[in-house]
């Protein structure tokens, strides 16, 4: 039934499963990342900042044999810690929310459902990817204001809430699936018209070879990083402690500003490995997009090239930012909007192919 | 369907419902037990400070170290499952564009598979047994394996259809 509301000129069938999909995730992508550059630009280094002078206090404290003090001290820290993990876990849930979205809209005509329930799935599963990073960032802000529970507030019943409507969504998928590689062709539709294009082919080959390359740095600083860093940061606390005892307030500072130091430069690293590797699986989910922009060939070849530029720049500019400051953050956040930029560009195309497929429809 | 292109995909499946049902049980039963006792190791280390009973307070903070070195790497286990599972599906939806004989398509699928259930369990490993040379060598060896069938896999689709 479905395949017969597909345009054999456009190949989407106008307000399909998968065009919903492929709109909510591509949104869901450029929204996560547009959250994700105010993050880095407005709240990563204020907070760090904060983290430090807190673990400072928290040291005095010892220093005065204030044990509370020492207490409260780590609790603002926790706090602090709080405040920047759902951050960084909104950006996280809500762009891979929008890769699995575009998952989805691939794997649409093998799911052996009628179009009606494939496209209440896809609704489903785009209001759970809403809820589930909205829940998450109010966390910090809402606590357990108002909640009957001793430890989970408003904001992470939302947050659950939406991971289990996602479940919900992925288990019908999921069912679609299993019926399909049944023998059920319900709804069954073409499957995506790869053309084996320029854009095709270089999001394709550069989305590998970012993952490539952000698998390489992680091997690299799994080997020399990540063991230095566990003894060294081990070695500063109890620096820090001793430093305490003796109330010695130029080593409490140094130990913490060293301490500061160690946790940026394992931020830097993190973000970067997992940054190269989010931004190839990106490419490798736009190539299967590329037959749905509805854009010229230089078009496309341009939004592919900013994509790109941007996903290889941002994490490199990332990492240099321990060693040039301001310049090379300023340099990565603009890699950051190219690649929303890029993003955007194709996101528009998919638009105008949509109303293509609409006028065919009509 | 070629053969490679099912290892990818069902694999990918498999990994990823693995890494869920991993990252399910370390989150109802490990995760808050390992995420408190890091959190109280450090307060008691600048507690016992603050009581200038300096043994007790660096005894915490090694206690903190050790409960933090688990934690990265059954956290880092469970997450790079997750992620090489998506990946093991994405490049399995478009194999057959692999511009490469399918016998060396298979090859590169067994690497990536293989590379991908090793790397993880050996981290994993790692928090188990304190760094052993198997572990180690099951994650260097399984990361390895990745490495390369990725480098083959990148080169194969740059390159033009025949």
């Amino acid at each position: 039934m479905a395949s017969a509301a597909i345009s054999p000129e456009t190949g989407f069938a106008p307000m399909s499963a998968g065009r919903m999909l492929v709109f909510g995730g591509m949104a869901l992508i450029v929204v996560g990342m547009v959250f994700g550059d105010i993050f880095a630009v407005f709240v990563l280094h204020q907070n760090g900042g904060r983290t430090g002078e807190t673990l400072m206090a928290a040291a005095q404290a010892a220093a005065h044999r204030d044990g509370a003090g020492v207490r409260e001290g780590f609790a603002r820290v926790g706090a602090l810690l709080e405040d920047r993990g759902t951050k960084i876990d909104t950006h996280v849930h809500m762009t891979d929310a929008g890769y699995l979205a575009l998952l989805l809209a691939l794997v649409q005509p093998y799911v052996a459902l009628p179009s009606q329930r494939k496209k209440r799935l896809a609704k489903i599963f785009l209001v759970g990817s809403v809820m589930l990073p909205v829940g998450i960032f109010l966390i910090h802000y809402f606590g357990l204001l108002y909640s009957p529970f001793p430890a989970i507030g408003w904001a992470s019943v939302l947050a659950d809430t939406g991971g289990a409507v996602l479940i919900v969504a992925l288990l019908g998928e999921s069912w679609g699936l299993w019926r399909y590689f049944r023998g059920d062709r319900t709804g069954a539709e073409a499957g995506v018209p790869l053309d084996n294009s320029w854009s095709e082919r270089t999001l394709l080959s550069g989305g590998t070879t970012l993952v490539l390359l952000g698998f390489l740095f992680g091997n690299w600083y799994a080997y020399f990083d990540l063991y230095a860093q566990e003894q060294g940061e081990v070695r500063i606390l109890g620096m820090l402690v001793n430093q305490a005892e003796a109330s010695s307030v130029a080593g409490m500072t140094d130990a913490v500003n060293q301490y500061g130091g160690l946790a940026a430069s394992r931020a830097v690293s993190i973000a970067a490995h997992s940054h190269w590797i989010e931004f190839g699986l990106l490419a490798l989910l736009l190539a299967f997009v590329q037959p749905y922009v509805f854009l010229s060939e230089t078009w496309k070849r341009r939004w592919v090239k900013t994509l790109l530029a941007g996903s290889l720049t941002l994490p490199l500019f990332v990492l240099l930012e321990l060693h040039f400051g301001l310049i090379a953050g300023g340099i990565a956040d603009i890699a950051g909007l190219l690649v929303i930029v890029g993003l955007t560009g194709m996101l528009v195309g998919v638009v105008r192919h949509s109303g293509r497929a609409e006028s065919v429809a009509a | 369907m070629s053969g490679s292109r099912k290892m990818l995909l069902f694999g990918g499946l498999i990994l990823a419902a693995f890494g869920m049902l991993y990252g399910l049980h370390y989150a109802l039963f490990i995760e808050h037990q390992i995420l408190d006792g890091m959190g109280a190791s450090l307060t008691e280390g600048f507690v016992a400070a603050a009581s200038r009973e300096m043994p007790q307070a660096q005894e915490a903070i090694e206690a903190y170290g050790a409960a933090k070195y688990k934690y990265v790497r059954q956290v880092d286990a469970h997450s790079h499952w997750g992620g090489l599972a998506m990946l093991l599906i994405v490049l399995g939806a478009v194999f057959d564009r692999v511009q490469l004989r399918e016998n060396m398509r298979r090859w590169l699928a067994i690497g990536l598979l293989a590379g991908s259930v090793l790397f993880p369990f050996g981290v994993l490993l790692q928090s188990a047994g304190d760094g052993g040379m198997f572990a180690s060598s099951l994650a260097v060896g399984g990361a390895a394996m990745v490495t390369v069938a990725l480098a083959g896999v990148a080169a194969g689709f740059a390159r033009r259809p025949e």
